[in-house]
């Protein structure tokens, strides 16, 4: 019964999105489409709730349960099971979408009547294609009959705790665009592109930026400690569709920013507003159609690519389409001079544009190149550290000026002045890098510019008294906080590049290996169980030059379905992470131990967090501006 | 036009250009078949005991008598085999020979599984730790394996096989007899 009612919510809310849709095209059509959008809100958390019953009380009737949970399954997961399968995850994409839909007609009254009830029509056409495609083509609440008495359980490697929060945080990104696109679908309908409607659109942009953030952030960490490859970041092409959209999504709120302060920059920034959203809707389509094969490849079924395909076609491309009529009628904003606020702003566009192109290139050259010439080929870790070096570094070393420099123009001495702090940090961070024994010129260049940024940050701040600390703008506070953390993140990309050490050893109980400054004696190989796997633990005691430590590396075997993970024993600290992988035993009694030392990596998850925090904080100026002028 | 207004249209264009790709790619027929590291290689040593005096056991040995065999990896714990079993039963009916390996399962209940859905095995090999489905690399349940004569692994099918992936099964079993 209650999957029943999950199903009529859906079906009720589609029919709530189709008014609200049309109502878009009527003058009075505000009275139809903020009740519908707020009810849809309310719907699709009763489907979102019903399916979530449905897994916690594995309720087997209903095949989404059966074909990917197992009563024997941890109750956390039968929780976060909910969106770790196709259906499940297109039914939180569109609820999230549902949500942001119901906050818009809430929040978004700042451009009067008219705008909202455009805006609310454009979300209404996308919220209705996805409603569509979970009704007709991925159905959550199927039936299955006979229900079979046991489920085939969950993918163990999706069994963890990460899967708790990576997917959510990042649909809360990847849908929170979708306010912006129809934002931007309403401007240029309405022909409303003015610093108004930046500032009315910069909340949800950096609302979006953050949850983005924090959810690539956290991907990046499950990957690393669960996977058990060492690595943070492998340029999978479902990282890759994530980047896209995070990118996009960067350039846009500093271009708002652009626009609204000085009322220039309106076309790019209307077409980032509608490229962002579309990456977000071409990254579901690639995971979802098996376009690209990855590691999070999900269920591949081609009648969902083509639906998927017609909606991007008919969203992405009308959108476009709007764009290229329309935005020629908007009038050029106000001129500034290269070195400027304005200028470096300009410069942080074209560099994360072109870093958008490497990207994109490089995940869909394989592509290409197939259909071109039949030739299967895999673009790696080479292409992209090579041609996006070049413009990471100097994005990195501009990051620090923008923010010290005045709009419409600035002296060059000035900005000098402003930077000298930084640069003296920047070659005393040398310094500092070479007497610990740092010799790659690339790590040192990392380390510099890192120290030369975080001190750039703080220098945001030059020129205010303490004592008015509360009088200082949200936005300043965000802005600081969040290029300190690319800091912190470089910093730790650069060491931990720099100084990782990894050993690899076949021993018995008794050997030893060294990675680094750690010693590991394997003291004991032995079983052991967990609810639903059984495990061969390793017991690895490890003396090191400050502390001695247990680390207890596992392989685990999984009942349902069979299936084997790593689950690797990290030591976590500041100054770098101990990592013990158990590899396969060779049947003698030796087993593989992988043993790695990566300093300072935890830096760069942390300095993803700060950014993510740091864009939370700057949202809320945007919204405190706001109620000002309202 | 001028050269602003085609600046306009060209992210239209890139756009167009990828539905374009998009379009001509998803034309090609799906990869469901995913190269393991272990297509191309022997079974591995294995020695499974029958679930019954009509199925006797499994070993690498039955796998290398000149036949091109399937081995189907399933439990009657698991829905999705239930999806695949009429496809496995029209192979059958075709004349293929399909061994089956029944993960972490009991008589009975296999018994009653294929009273249910169907028999298309002429083996059944009993894993009751899942140590055959580790060796032979399968990523999870159900899982195919296409077995030339001299039991070298040429094929491996993950998930259940949909109706549209007979006919390719079929053809893949021809060109493992020519080899």
């Amino acid at each position: 019964m209650i999957p029943e009612i999950g199903h009529a919510a859906l079906w009720l809310a589609a029919g709530l999105a189709l008014a609200q849709a049309l109502a878009g095209f009527r003058a009075d059509g505000g009275r139809i489409a903020v009740p519908a959008a707020l009810l849809q809100g309310g719907l699709c958390a009763v489907a979102f709730a019903a399916l979530t019953w449905a897994f916690v009380k594995s309720d087997f009737s209903v095949a989404l349960v059966a074909g990917n949970s197992h009563t024997a399954k941890p109750e956390l997961y039968k929780w976060t099971g909910v969106w770790a399968n196709h259906e499940g995850s297109m039914l939180l994409w569109v609820s999230v979408l549902a949500v942001f839909g119901a906050l818009a007609a809430i929040r978004a009254k700042g451009l009067g009547e008219r705008f909202r009830t455009v805006m609310l029509s454009a979300q209404g056409f996308i919220a209705l294609g996805f409603y569509a495609y979970l009704l007709i083509a991925s159905n959550p609440f199927a039936r299955i009959v006979p229900a079979p008495i046991e489920g085939s359980g969950l993918n163990p490697l999706l069994q963890d705790p990460g899967l708790a929060f990576h997917p959510p945080l990042l649909y809360i990104g990847y849908v929170g665009l979708s306010v912006t696109f129809s934002f931007a679908v309403a401007a240029l309908v309405l022909n409303r592109v003015t610093p108004e409607w930046a500032r009315a659109v910069k909340p949800w942009v950096l609302g979006a930026w953050s949850f983005l953030t924090a959810g690539i952030t956290l991907g990046s960490f499950w990957a690393y400690y669960e996977l058990g490859w060492g690595g943070w970041w492998f340029w999978d092409p479902v990282e890759n569709a994530s980047l896209m959209p995070w990118l996009a999504a960067t350039a846009l709120f500093h271009s708002v920013g652009v626009l609204a302060a000085r009322g220039a920059l309106k076309n790019w920034t209307l077409l980032l507003a509608v490229v962002a959203f579309s990456l977000s809707m071409v990254g579901t389509f690639i995971v979802r159609s098996g376009l690209l094969t990855s590691v999070h490849a999900f269920a591949v079924d081609p009648e969902r690519g083509v639906f998927l395909l017609i909606l991007l076609a008919i969203y992405v491309g009308g959108a476009l389409t709007l764009y290229a009529l329309r935005a020629g009628t908007v009038t050029a904003g106000a001129p500034f001079r290269p070195v400027s606020r304005e200028g470096s702003l300009v410069v942080n566009n074209l560099i994360l544009s072109a870093v958008l192109g490497v990207v994109f290139l490089g995940t869909l050259y394989p592509l290409l190149l197939e259909a071109a010439t039949g030739e299967q080929v895999s673009v790696g870790p080479p292409y992209f550290q090579t041609a996006l070096l070049p413009l990471l570094l100097p994005l990195v070393a501009l990051m620090a000026a923008g923010p010290l420099m005045r709009w419409r123009a600035m002296d060059w001495a000035g900005l000098g002045r402003r930077l000298v702090p930084a640069l003296v940090l920047g070659v005393a961070a040398i310094g500092v890098a070479l007497a610990l024994g740092m010799r790659s010129p690339l790590a040192l260049a990392g380390v510099a510019l890192s120290a030369w940024l975080a001190a750039a940050s703080v220098m945001i701040f030059r020129g205010r008294k303490l004592k008015r600390i509360r009088r200082i703008p949200a936005s300043v506070w965000g802005t600081a906080l969040a290029h300190l953390g690319i800091a912190v993140t470089t910093l730790g990309i650069a060491v931990s590049g720099a100084g990782t050490i990894e050993t690899l050893a076949n021993l018995a109980p008794g050997g030893r290996l060294s990675a680094g400054p750690y010693t590991a004696q394997v003291d004991d190989i032995t079983p052991a169980a967990g609810p639903n796997y059984t495990a061969i633990r390793a017991m690895l005691s490890v003396t090191g030059p400050d502390a001695t430590m247990v680390l207890a590396p596992e392989r685990r075997t999984f009942v349902s379905p069979g299936n084997e993970t790593t689950e690797t024993d990290i030591w976590p600290r500041l100054t770098g992470n101990l990592y013990a992988v158990l590899g396969p035993g060779d049947g003698s009694g030796r087993w593989q131990v992988r043993l790695v030392w990566q300093p300072m990596i935890a830096l760069i998850w942390i300095g993803g967090m700060m950014a993510a925090f740091g864009g939370l904080i700057a949202m809320m100026q945007g919204r405190r501006r706001r109620e000002d002028t309202e | 036009m001028t050269a602003r207004r085609i600046a306009l249209i060209v992210p239209l264009l890139m756009f167009l250009g990828f539905v374009a790709l998009a379009v001509y790619r998803m034309g090609e027929p799906q990869q469901r078949v995913i190269a393991s590291k272990m297509v191309g290689k022997p079974v591995p040593a294995m020695d499974l005991v029958g679930m019954d005096e009509l199925h006797p056991g499994l070993n690498d040995g039955d796998l290398r008598q000149g036949t091109v065999t399937l081995v189907n990896l399933f439990a009657s714990w698991c829905a999705p085999c239930r999806v695949e079993a009429p496809q496995l039963k029209a192979l059958a009916d075709k004349g293929v020979v399909i061994h089956g390996i029944a993960v972490r399962d009991t008589p009975q209940n296999i018994t009653a599984f294929l009273k249910d859905h169907g028999d298309p095995f002429r083996r059944i090999g009993m894993d009751p730790n899942s140590k055959a489905v580790l060796n032979l690399g399968a990523s999870g349940l159900p899982e195919t394996f296409l077995i030339d004569g001299k039991g070298i692994i040429r094929k491996q099918y993950i998930g259940q096989i949909r109706p549209e992936q007979v006919a390719e099964i079929l053809k893949d079993i021809e060109e493992a007899k020519g080899s």
